[in-house]
């Protein structure tokens, strides 16, 4: 149950850019969640939901885009979206590197 | 008002994990992020790992646990220097943790340091420890579907270590089959078979070691 840790550094995240933009009021936070990210999404809604008590961001919003998995071949440089966690390239049995789909990001913030 | 953002979240950890992996390597350290689930023979491990390289290499380990000291006394034991991380329910190590803990070592006098994760197959994962790299420890009582159920565990270890192998004829572990995922998974991993307990494939994972301790020495990781 790591979603705390990552709830904690979504809401650090937002007070620093609140601080900066002299906002109080945080409305919607916009994350980018890689679909290998090791995120369990309802568990990070719950514990978000649960820390932001009292804090700026009591009524945001958390906006999840889920992104895709993706690798490339180091040999060959083909690119696909990977499925059944198979990382081995269909073109040359070489091995596929992720070039997304481990996102653990803020994208954006709304604020008043 | 929107404002474009673009942070990663745990950006704070993987900035003191770069810090501290610079630190390691203008040391010259090759640092181990050991994980595995509870019980797949992680200690263990280490003190046949300790007992065999402690003439060769100069080697310290940070144990990580919820509770106690149980495993950190079993590593002082095999005489090495040993810190001991109490996360307290927590359930992984992070960086300022590990970063804690480096103080009470004697850096300029070790070639490996090894950091035993927290019994997990899930979150130790995701977190940054300033590491060359990380392994996962698996033994075949666990089940043979693991490397599957647990992809992100595999993905990020350089090597897979399949453990107490001696029990294979008691367990319906597929050995060929977890081999396979967990290559499918990482097509660059090193899969290692080997029973700590009983020292069968230990010294290819001894050799493993040593070629990493080798090539950080010379500067090449």
């Amino acid at each position: 149950m790591h979603e705390m840790a990552i709830a904690e550094g979504i809401l650090d995240i937002a007070k620093e850019h609140a601080a900066r933009e002299k906002s109080d009021r945080i409305t919607k936070i916009g994350l980018l969640i890689g679909e290998m990210a090791g995120v369990e999404e309802d568990a990070l809604r719950f514990c978000f939901s649960s820390l932001v008590q009292g804090t700026l961001a009591e009524e945001a919003e958390l906006s999840i885009k889920r992104m895709p998995l993706v690798g490339r071949c180091d040999a060959c440089d083909y690119e696909k979206q990977i499925e059944n966690y198979n990382f081995i390239c269909p073109k040359c049995g070489g091995g596929l590197a992720v070039v997304s789909g481990r996102e653990l990001r803020v994208e954006y913030l709304e604020m008043d | 008002m929107e404002v474009n953002v673009m942070q990663d979240i745990l950006g704070k950890n993987d900035a003191l994990a770069d810090a501290m992996k610079a630190d390691f390597a203008a040391r010259r350290i090759f640092v181990l992020n050991l994980m595995g689930s509870p019980g797949s023979g992680k200690t263990t491990l280490m003190e046949a790992t300790l007992r065999a390289l402690s003439g060769e290499l100069r080697m310290a380990v940070i144990e990580g646990d919820l509770f106690t000291s149980k495993d950190a006394d079993r590593i002082g034991a095999c005489g090495a220097p040993v810190v001991q991380i109490n996360t307290a329910g927590g359930c992984h190590l992070d960086a300022p943790m590990v970063e804690k803990a480096l103080a009470s070592l004697d850096l300029d006098h070790l070639d490996l340091i090894v950091i035993e994760n927290v019994g997990n197959l899930v979150c130790p994962a995701e977190f940054a420890l300033g590491e060359d790299a990380k392994a996962v420890v698996l033994s075949v009582t666990e089940g043979d579907d693991k490397p599957m159920k647990y992809p992100l565990m595999f993905k990020e270890s350089a090597v897979a270590l399949i453990n107490k192998t001696d029990l294979l004829p008691f367990t319906n572990f597929d050995l060929a089959q977890a081999t396979e995922d967990v290559r499918t998974i990482h097509p660059d991993a090193e899969v290692l078979s080997i029973s700590a307990t009983k020292g069968d494939g230990m010294e290819a994972w001894f050799d493993w070691l040593r070629g990493k301790v080798k090539a950080k020495k010379d500067g090449a990781a």
